[in-house]
């Protein structure tokens, strides 16, 4: 006998608006979960199935998965914050007061913003260490390696551009040390950091120039390049297996099932 | 005698959907086909449901973190008033920490414009793709060549007082050497290990210890005029 909830899902999933929006179909056959996966937009970027022995934590760590995670946070509680933040002089500092001491959950929604950014910092690098020491570089994933570098650096520009929003003297100072190197590329340096900052110091200008950067343009490198990211996963064959390559410790059993073991 | 191609051809039958198809299969066949038959589970729902559980555990982490620890908020910017040390963002510091021993267009420009070009280039040389232990194949000639890389960086290091990245590459030389006189025969699991490890992972290995040790440093052992202080005693 079928619970309430079940039932109530069994009816639901008959309804024409849901199989005109889910057309996987009713059931859980082979097929079924092969085509909702096929036919939504987002999920298709990922291959049907997936190696059993990469579905352990101890495979991947879930390293990639994390940092997508961090990165949906990120959205969530960076368009919230942005409903009470003006990105001008001196207003930005009183705005960010305002959420610690005002705003209903404000502090939570700031603190919560804060160590995610760290937090994906932290897991793209480890990602990153740990997709190297498994060897998933080599062909036919070198392209994805490179688009996973491009990742990273989006990542540290994402973080680094946030951190000024604050308009605290951490945030100013911090962006003042950082900016000022880029006065020290040949030739082009002092234009570079001009470009960078709207004027020749950390001022109004610039504080609006990085709050573009962190809200529109760099979210949307990110999932420009998250998708592709994704996609080559499918398209390269799946997550990386040691055995199935030429040339690494696979053609060598023993070594090999002992690396498993250890990792 | 015409010599015997790397291919062989086939015309697909099914021309009611596609005109004609040429099907060519090479003889180096693709290394996904090997493990075709391997046992594989459903991306839905299987894998996505643990994707999920995943990052569940990662969000109720940080949602206990950010009740217990506030962000950083000091006062307003100020830019008569500069405190000492200003420092970067943590990721940063390692760099900023370099900024320290060397010229601007050095740490600022050329290191970190090399590192990411390294990066980028991974995939693309032979060097990485190699997986057999570094000394496994002529041992004296590589522990010499890689004894003159080590040493060369340690004179350079010693030379610009660079003592923080110094003991680290000491650090990996050491090991080096143990790996050298180790084989993968060896009792000792530490030194098996170490037998068998590639060139890139000495390489990467090496980065990732002064990454860390850099990071560290400038995060807690700096303090004003970027002077050397102990975390435990401010």
């Amino acid at each position: 006998m079928p619970s309430t909830i079940e039932t109530y899902f069994d009816k639901l999933e008959r309804t024409r608006m849901w199989r005109s929006i889910f057309r996987s179909g009713r059931g859980s056959s082979t097929l079924h979960n092969a085509l909702a996966i096929q036919q939504n937009v987002f999920l298709h970027l990922f291959p049907t199935k997936v190696r059993k022995r990469m579905v352990g934590l101890e495979a991947t760590w879930y390293l990639g998965t994390l940092t997508l995670g961090t990165f949906i946070i990120l959205v969530v509680t960076g368009v919230l914050l942005m409903l009470y933040y003006h990105p001008s002089v001196p207003q930005a500092y009183s705005d960010v007061k305002d959420l610690q001491f005002v705003v209903s959950s404000g502090l939570f929604l700031r603190n919560l913003h804060r160590w995610s950014a760290h937090a994906m910092v932290f897991l793209a690098f480890a990602h990153m260490f740990r997709v190297f020491y498994r060897g998933a570089y080599r062909a036919p994933r070198e392209f994805n390696w490179v688009v996973g570098v491009v990742l990273l650096l989006v990542t540290l520009l994402l973080s680094y551009t946030g951190y000024l929003l604050p308009w605290d003297q951490l945030a100013y100072w911090a962006i003042t040390v950082g900016t000022n190197i880029s006065s020290a590329v040949p030739l082009i340096g002092d234009k570079i950091h001009f470009l960078l900052l709207g004027g020749n110091q950390v001022n109004a200008n610039a504080l609006l120039r990085f709050y573009v950067l962190h809200c529109v343009i760099l979210p949307l490198t990110a999932v420009l390049f998250l998708a592709v990211h994704f996609w080559r996963i499918r398209k390269d064959g799946g997550l990386y297996v040691r055995e199935s390559e030429p040339g690494t410790a696979g053609a060598q059993p023993q070594p090999a099932s002992e690396e498993r073991k250890k990792l | 005698m015409t010599p015997p191609k790397d291919f062989t051809a086939t015309v697909g039958s099914d021309m009611r959907v596609s005109q004609r198809r040429v099907l060519f299969v090479t003889r180096r066949t693709s290394p996904q086909v090997k493990t075709y038959d391997e046992e594989r589970v459903q991306t839905f729902p299987e894998v996505l449901i643990r994707a999920l559980l995943a990052i569940e555990c990662m969000v109720i982490a940080l949602v206990l973190m950010s009740l217990l620890f506030n962000a950083p908020l000091e006062g307003i910017a100020n830019p008569t008033n500069t405190p000492n040390p200003a420092k970067a963002p943590w990721y940063f510091l390692g760099l900023q920490e370099m900024l320290h021993y060397f010229p601007p267009v050095v740490a600022g420009v050329l290191i970190p414009g090399l590192l990411i070009i390294a990066l980028i280039v991974i995939p693309y040389f032979d060097i990485n793709i190699e997986a057999e232990g570094l000394f496994l194949k002529n041992r004296q000639q590589r522990l010499r060549l890689s004894m003159i890389v080590a040493g060369a960086l340690t004179i350079f290091l010693w030379f610009f007082d660079v003592y923080v990245a110094l003991a680290p590459t000491v650090f990996v030389a050491a090991l080096l050497v143990l790996a050298a006189f180790s084989t993968p025969e060896s009792p000792s699991r530490f030194r098996r290990y170490l037998a068998l490890r590639p060139i890139s992972w000495w390489i990467m290995t090496w980065f990732l210890i002064e990454l860390f040790v850099l990071t560290a440093v400038g995060t807690y052992f700096r303090g004003p005029g970027w002077s050397w202080v102990w975390p435990w005693r401010s």
